[in-house]
């Protein structure tokens, strides 16, 4: 692009609607059992993708449109409450 | 308006910390270093004595000052430092990531020597070693003038989106006491503004990345954008110091002219020698010389034409610059040699270290004839 179109600073503006589902690269999919999820946040603290929040009720809820599936909240869950599955 | 400003007398320190008090930055980190410390000093009191709801943070050095200072303006809120000397070049490898990013940070500058030998007194050569950062750099006289170009300063950063330095003379101007005038509370913030950012990073309905990589198919392109956001500055501080002449009843021009309408011979010089030499002018004047003396006060972006059509008929013109620029020509005078492509100008280095200069050697340079050939040392052992 010309100089005179960039913005200034590379300040890159983001559409969140066209951005990509990072979600799409997953293999292994994480599942909630929100009945023995413990609401302790452990999952959304390890998550690497920010891809762990919470329901109204306090359980663990995943995006899975940005969550790539890599497991570390199965492992670090001390109720063993997420699963992953296919 | 005019008739309710306060007279107060405060060094160029203080005076330029009420001027931050007035603007109220959101932001201050700051580190400690002579001569600027009583900025900060005069400033944290306002702090802690809750007439400024800045936040200031204490970091662990300069390098982290200019960062916090980075993250703060990307982040939308107004951020302000000050610094001197060794602590300016600590901030050198963030200086230009300031101003690439766009991100107007005001920093007061205590101009001082830099080490070896280490030497804690007044010169140029701290603000000169950075004057290709891409910052806008205006010289302050006295503590008047520390004050004022502080407001001018930010006004100025912020509607070109460029940081900029305001500099002082260490000790000379941040440690003496002088009697000046300050605008009324209301009106210095009222000038002042709220800061509206063009680009927030916490803005999350509209997400952004600040400090992308840009490789050979685009960084080019925003270093020309940078040169024109430096070349939209001068007309931009002059309605700046327009506003401010209304308010303040202090006119301003890009530099300030002295006795130069008839003049034939002529001092260039920046910061607080600019005092000394109008007394010498005066005092030559009264005795029928025909003198004067351009004070350089931006200096980043360079007024080229401005300064050439001030001083085109002038036949004998001396630069003082408190620098040195080894295996080069003096800043100043490189300038002005650039603006009036005349190669009998002379150059002079005084002041370094905070070595003194007085009026009798600013008439001895008056009286002197120079023919540029060689540069000349005022006040060398």
């Amino acid at each position: 692009m010309n100089w005179k179109e960039i913005e200034e600073g590379a300040v890159i503006a983001h559409d969140i609607k066209k951005s990509p589902k990072t979600g799409d690269w997953r293999y292994m999919k994480p599942v909630v059992d929100k009945k023995l999820c413990a609401g302790c946040a452990s999952c959304f603290d390890f998550c690497p993708e920010a891809a762990v929040d919470f329901d109204s009720e306090r359980k663990a809820d995943i995006d899975y449109d940005v969550c790539k599936g890599c497991g570390v909240c199965a492992t670090v869950c001390p109720k063993r409450a997420i699963k992953m599955t296919k | 308006m005019v008739n309710k400003n306060k007279n107060l007398a405060l060094t160029g320190g203080a005076a330029a910390a009420e001027a931050l008090r007035q603007i109220n930055p959101d932001v201050m980190p700051v580190y400690p270093i002579t001569p600027q410390t009583p900025i900060i000093e005069t400033f944290a009191k306002f702090v802690a004595d809750g007439e400024a709801d800045t936040e200031m943070i204490e970091v662990e050095s300069e390098h982290s000052a200019m960062s916090a200072a980075v993250g703060a303006s990307a982040a939308g809120v107004r951020a302000a430092t000050a610094s001197s000397s060794q602590g300016i070049l600590l901030m050198a490898e963030i200086l230009p990531i300031a101003s690439g990013m766009r991100l107007p940070i005001l920093m007061l500058v205590s101009a001082r020597a830099i080490s070896a030998p280490i030497n804690i007194h007044g010169d140029h050569q701290d603000v000169m070693f950075v004057r290709d950062a891409g910052w806008i750099q205006i010289f302050s006289e006295n503590a008047q003038e520390a004050y004022d170009n502080t407001l001018i300063a930010l006004k100025l950063a912020e509607k070109v989106r460029l940081p900029a330095m305001v500099v002082m003379d260490g000790f000379q101007t941040s440690h003496s006491v002088e009697n000046l005038e300050i605008l009324e509370d209301s009106v210095a913030k009222n000038f002042a503004g709220e800061y509206q950012p063009k680009n927030l990073l916490l803005n999350f309905d509209e997400p952004k990345t600040f400090g992308p990589v840009a490789l050979p198919n685009s960084y080019f392109e925003f270093k020309r954008q940078q040169v024109e956001a430096m070349s939209g500055v001068v007309p931009e501080i002059e309605k700046v110091l327009e506003e401010f002449g209304k308010i303040s009843g202090r006119e301003y021009d890009l530099f300030e002219k002295y006795r130069l309408d008839d003049a034939e011979k002529a001092i260039v010089v920046a910061g607080s020698t600019a005092g000394t030499a109008k007394v010498a002018v005066d005092e030559l004047r009264e005795q029928g010389e025909k003198v004067g003396l351009l004070k350089i006060k931006l200096f980043r972006p360079f007024p080229y034409a401005q300064v050439a059509e001030t001083l085109k008929n002038i036949k004998q013109i001396v630069v003082l610059d408190r620098t040195v620029s080894f295996g080069s020509s003096a800043p100043i005078f490189s300038e002005i040699v650039n603006a009036m492509g005349r190669t009998d100008l002379q150059s002079c280095i005084y002041g370094l270290g905070g070595r003194e200069i007085f009026k009798e050697d600013l008439k001895k340079v008056f009286s002197d004839n120079w023919d540029g050939k060689e540069v000349k040392y005022i006040g060398l052992k």
